[in-house]
């Protein structure tokens, strides 16, 4: 690990002054600390975000704001995040492990980067690691890769779980810069790669995660799907969450998001829009799914991820209507 | 001269530190300048759960965590749990349980274990949890909630029977 400067903010007015500077945020640590003793991120200075009191879960216009510090077991197991976003504890608790998600906080969740193994490798090629060196994921071992929004630069996916159940319940992330407070979509918040994989998302050199915002609960069935290699204790191959309502046996509202297919968690309106108005059937399910994967291209090792994401996202909408889909065609 | 100086209470002792450099990791800390060596170090990188220590009751893996971050902290190691001579519950099932072979994993199993079933006694939930809202202990849950505990030597069948009884000897069904 390269050596550092630490120092501790004791607000987030404190913790936005030194990001401005150039010092860079540390929270739970188990990202930038992993990465760092790689030698992959090597900041010169660290504030340590923990004791800026950003860690209150509070009601907010009938939904939540979370504070950028709440630590991802605390959220996972929030009474009323439990009974009204059942999707983001399940997805939240689909991460990791307990000691991770005991330090892990809300802002370092979704600022932690790609898993793609050349990424970790000082010794080889990658753009998102060290712009212009290329990219040894692009016909190496991409199993665990994107298949949609990738660019001839980087075509790694953004790996984690809770982001992916944020994206279907509309949240918002809430940012403090220099100019003041700016709030973003969380559907807007990562990046694609395009011909800058460097930068995973729209947050500023200097500016700070104060929190997300939740708007009030849909009250549609929600599920997360996670499939990994382990049953446990392991990054998602493909995942999906889905948030519908079904009112007189027809679906009156639909948010289908899938993760780690992408640099960021994939939704789109229209797939959304598919499902709208028709009943809950099979058919209906593989046109959204279709609608959604709409474009996806493998790389190879990954080819498999078009098909299992539209598997994921069916067996997910199965599951949050009801309906039995054992046996029905392909 | 030293940077860093911290305080940690350990195991209900307060202990004092100065530290040049602020890298040392809250399990460096531990068995480097403390000499407590209970707390075993894996695969330094948060995937194996051998440094689970507890900080201010929360199970936590100490090698992805800086001691400078944990000033102030009440840490809880293996050392904390029990004696040789006046084990811990959990201690005693393990031990009766076969709960390992080589024992390099254990005291990050004893550590994680103890807090995961004040875990449950606070009815935090888990992916498995068929009811987020009502936690009941059952194999599942164990297996899902030590996932997070790597054992080389596999003793897994053993190390959940032990949690098990453990659990179920402090009425936590
Ligand atoms: C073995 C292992 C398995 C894992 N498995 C999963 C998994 O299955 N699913 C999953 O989703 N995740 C998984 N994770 C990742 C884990 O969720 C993240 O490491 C964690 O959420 C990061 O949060 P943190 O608070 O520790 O962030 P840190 O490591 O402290 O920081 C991460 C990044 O966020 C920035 N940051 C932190 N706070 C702020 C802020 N307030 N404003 C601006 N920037 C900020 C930091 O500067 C840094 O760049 C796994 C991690 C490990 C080690
Ligand atoms: S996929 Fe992206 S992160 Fe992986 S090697 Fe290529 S540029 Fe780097
Ligand atoms: S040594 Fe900390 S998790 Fe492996
Ligand atoms: S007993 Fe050997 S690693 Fe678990």
């Amino acid at each position: 690990m390269r050596d550092f400067v630490y120092d501790r903010a004791d607000s987030a007015d404190a913790a936005q002054t030194a990001a401005k500077e150039g010092a860079r945020a540390i929270a739970g640590g188990t990202n930038l600390l992993d990465l760092m003793k790689h030698e992959v991120e090597t900041p010169d200075r660290l504030i340590d975000v923990n004791r800026t009191g950003l860690d209150q879960i509070e009601e907010a216009d009938g939904g939540l704001r979370i504070g950028a510090l709440v630590r991802n077991a605390d959220l996972a197991a929030e009474e009323r995040v439990r009974r009204d976003w059942p999707l983001l504890s399940r997805a939240i608790l689909a991460g990791a492990s307990p000691q991770i998600r005991n330090r892990a906080t809300t802002a370092g969740n979704l600022m932690q980067r790609t898993r793609c193994a050349y990424f970790y490798d000082l010794g080889s090629a990658c753009n998102k690691r060290s712009p212009g060196s290329g990219c040894d994921a692009l016909n190496g071992v991409n199993r665990m890769h994107a298949i949609l929004g990738t660019s001839e630069h980087c075509i790694a996916t953004y790996p984690g779980d809770m982001a992916v159940a944020l994206v279907a319940l509309d949240a918002e992330v809430e940012i403090a810069g220099a100019n003041g407070k700016r709030t973003v979509p969380i559907a807007e918040f990562h990046r694609l790669p395009g011909d800058r994989p460097d930068r995973d998302n729209v947050l500023e050199d200097g500016e700070i995660i104060l929190g997300v915002t939740l708007p009030k609960p849909t009250g549609g069935a929600q599920v997360y799907r996670k499939v990994r290699d382990r049953r446990s204790y392991a990054f998602a191959l493909v995942s999906a969450a889905v948030d519908v309502t079904v009112e007189d046996g027809k679906i009156t509202r639909a948010a289908l998001t899938l993760g780690s297919v992408a640099a960021k968690p994939w939704r789109s309106n229209e797939a959304d829009k598919v499902l709208v108005g028709s009943e809950p059937s099979r058919k209906a399910f593989e046109n959204a799914a279709d609608r959604l994967l709409q474009g996806a291209q493998g790389h190879g090792e990954n080819d498999y991820k078009i098909g299992l994401a539209r598997r994921t996202l069916v067996a997910a909408l199965a599951e949050a209507t009801g309906i039995d889909i054992a046996g029905d065609a392909a | 001269m030293a940077q860093h100086q911290i305080t940690l209470t350990i195991n209900g002792t307060e202990r004092s530190l100065a530290l040049d450099d602020p890298r040392v990791t809250l399990l460096d800390a531990l068995r480097q300048h403390l000499d407590m060596t209970g707390t075993k170090k894996g695969c330094d990188h948060g995937q194996c759960g051998a440094c689970t220590v507890m900080a201010n009751g929360r199970r936590i893996n100490s090698c992805l965590s800086l001691a400078v971050m944990h000033d102030g902290d009440t840490i809880t190691t293996v050392e904390g749990l029990g004696e040789p001579e006046n084990l811990s519950p959990l201690q005693a099932a393990f031990l009766h349980h076969d709960g390992f072979q080589c024992g390099y994993c254990t005291p990050g199993q004893l550590v994680s274990a103890t807090a995961m079933i004040e875990e449950i006694k606070q009815n935090w939930p888990s992916v498995v949890s068929g009811d987020l809202e009502k936690v009941s202990l059952s194999d599942d849950e164990i297996r899902e909630r030590m996932s997070g505990n790597l054992c080389r030597c596999a003793a897994y069948a053993n190390i959940v029977d032990a949690i098990r009884e453990a659990a179920k000897a402090e009425g936590v069904a």
